[in-house]
């Protein structure tokens, strides 16, 4: 197997006393879809904070297709092509949904004219086109704060799409979304991997969702990382279970 | 996003006007060109305050800065600027030929728009750290102390100012000469921001004020967007500055130059009013203010600051979407924004979150 497309290499990080991430390994292998699991407060989010540059880390490195990234900064990571979204949902709420996808068009090349330049007709196209794919064709002229939470969070994915990313870091795809909707996006995730070829690296609570979409899963508890392995060997390791259960 | 209906017929009434207005209110056109200015003002910090949803309270910095930079152009063309300005000079009342004058208006105004681009990016370099009501008071602390800076310079006259160049042609002809630069400015502004906002610039700096930790998590170049902004409103600042120092005559640091409780506040004041954010929402902000002070000033004088000021407290208060943002929320389908029906009558209504940090 060739190296990992995201290389994360015993990364620390401490808040004053709490430490975050200790330690922390773990490797996203290119067009894969990566699960990323652990109790409340393991450090999943902030190890994802790490990865996209939104702090400095206190030891360790992070590569990205065989780049250190961990001295960049988030516009730098974004426009490397690794992106993440937002566990509290993060979209432009004053702008209707086509605009929120046009101004997530990838920035890795813009140029200082780009700035001046109208969007040809064929982004918006794109655009409509994703949002089809999310299932908010119907709504994309709406005001996107307007739309419910579960759609914003549609409308956030949308807009990581419309950006072409190599990776997409997910934080709780499935948070807040009604139940019945949850199987139609898992659906939209692997097509996400599949036919767009971005490689899926996914924090998840709902075990249901993560063991049906991850092909291995890392788990972390207390910030350093318990486990890793397939959905099964994950299901069955009875750290995993202590760990959720409180069995310390 | 912010048409209005028959644009283009407003567009040509408001021309219409602002060629006609000083032929017909002739004892008018001094107020009229300052409602020009006041446009201008409300324009330029929209873009900031507005589209971008950085509140500057220091934009009155490029008028003030603006303003001396002309000053010194147009007099540094013909005379030592230091012996001009002296105390006790006895060429501050110098006059300028027809050709001095013209020169030293033009390269003094060119001057003073590129004098506070650069300014803008020099600032832009340490003031864009701060966010929110940070940058708010950072820069209202930098237009305080220039104002105090400029009044310690000797070389530009220190507290007591410099005479600008007197015009060498009659009253009449220097008002109307000021009155059609200050629409001229105004008409400019006001196309280019319109032009800017169609642009992918104008989508960026929206996605700036929504939520900018998210357009730097999506790769957007922030840093570039705000800077160039800051300056693009800087350059016509800083051109309205030189044409007000001229048109008053004499320039001193704390009232005419840098008068952050009046003007710098006033544009602020003004797009609220009109409401932020939209094109129009300035322009109807700038000229009701305008007409409420000049109303205020003549008929209620002595309680003029309290009228304006309640003014503001009841706009901010009851009323902050402004004359434009209660007009869309009135009538959405008439400025293109479509409104979910269910959303309407309350079915399923989402929470009302906004993504301020």
């Amino acid at each position: 197997m060739n190296a990992a497309l995201l290389d994360v290499k015993s990364v620390s990080k401490s808040f004053g006393g709490v430490q975050a991430n200790q330690n922390v390994s773990m490797q996203v292998p290119e067009g894969r879809i990566t699960g990323l699991i652990g109790p409340n407060g393991s450090g999943k989010t902030t190890l994802f904070n790490s990865i996209v540059g939104y702090h400095p880390i206190d030891g360790g490195s992070i590569r990205f297709e065989d780049r250190e990234i961990s001295k960049l900064r988030v516009q730098q990571i974004a426009r490397l092509g690794l992106l993440r979204t937002f566990q509290q949902t993060r979209i432009y709420s004053k702008m209707d949904c086509v605009k929120n996808m046009l101004i997530s068009v990838p920035h890795r090349n813009a140029t200082f004219s780009d700035m001046f330049k109208p969007y040809p007709p064929d982004l918006t196209e794109k655009a409509e086109h994703l949002l089809e794919f999310v299932g908010l064709y119907q709504k994309r002229h709406l005001v996107s704060g307007d739309l419910s939470f579960g759609q914003q969070k549609l409308l956030e994915f949308a807009m990581a799409l419309m950006n072409e990313p190599r990776v997409l870091l997910l934080d709780e795809p499935t948070a807040g979304i009604n139940p019945t909707l949850i199987n139609g996006l898992i659906d939209r995730l692997k097509l996400a991997n599949t036919e767009f070829g971005i490689t899926l690296f996914v924090i998840e609570h709902n075990m249901r969702v993560i063991m049906n979409l991850a092909d291995s899963i890392y788990c972390l508890a207390h910030g350093e990382l318990l486990a890793h392995g397939s959905p099964d060997e994950i299901q069955g390791d009875q750290r995993v279970i202590d760990a959720y259960l409180g069995a310390h | 996003m912010n048409a209005l209906p028959n644009e283009h017929r407003i567009h040509l009434a408001v021309l219409a006007f602002g060629l006609a207005a000083p032929f017909i209110f002739g004892a008018f056109t001094f107020q009229f060109t300052i409602l020009w200015i006041m446009i201008l003002f409300a324009l330029t910090w929209d873009m900031m305050g507005g589209q971008m949803g950085y509140n500057s309270l220091g934009n009155i910095v490029f008028f003030g800065a603006g303003m001396y930079i002309c000053a010194v152009v147009q007099v540094g063309l013909y005379y030592d600027v230091g012996l001009y300005t002296a105390p006790d000079s006895s060429i501050s009342g110098a006059s300028f030929t027809y050709q001095q004058y013209f020169t030293g208006l033009v390269l003094g105004l060119i001057c003073a728009a590129i004098g506070c681009v650069l300014l803008a990016f020099v600032m832009s370099s340490f003031l864009f750290g701060l966010r929110g009501p940070y940058f708010a008071i950072g820069t209202l602390g930098i237009a305080l102390s220039a104002g105090e800076l400029m009044g310690a310079w000797e070389w530009v006259g220190a507290g007591s100012g410099i005479a600008m160049p007197v015009f060498p042609g009659g009253v009449e002809a220097r008002s109307l000469m000021f009155y059609f630069i200050a629409l001229g400015a105004a008409a400019a502004t006001y196309w280019f921001v319109r032009w800017l906002y169609s642009t992918r610039y104008g989508l960026a700096i929206n996605a700036i004020r929504d939520d900018e930790e998210k357009a730097e998590a999506m790769g957007v170049h922030t840093k570039r967007y705000k800077s160039i902004t800051w300056s693009f409103s800087a350059f016509f600042l800083g051109i309205s500055g030189g044409l007000f120092g001229n048109m008053t005559g004499f320039i001193e640091p704390l009232e005419v130059a840098f008068p952050t409780v009046t003007f710098g506040i006033f544009m602020v004041a003004m797009a609220l009013l009109g409401g932020k954010g939209t094109i129009w929402g300035p322009v109807i902000g700038a000229t009701l203010f305008h007409v409420i002070k000049e109303v205020t000033w003549t008929y209620l004088l002595g309680w003029q600051w309290v009228a304006l000021g309640l003014l503001i407290v009841i706009n901010v208060v009851f009323f902050q979407q402004g004359i434009m943002g209660w007009m869309q929320r009135k009538w959405p389908e008439r400025f293109g924004i479509q409104v979910d029906a269910s959303m309407r009558k309350g079915s399923e209504r989402p929470s009302d979150r906004t993504s301020t940090p």
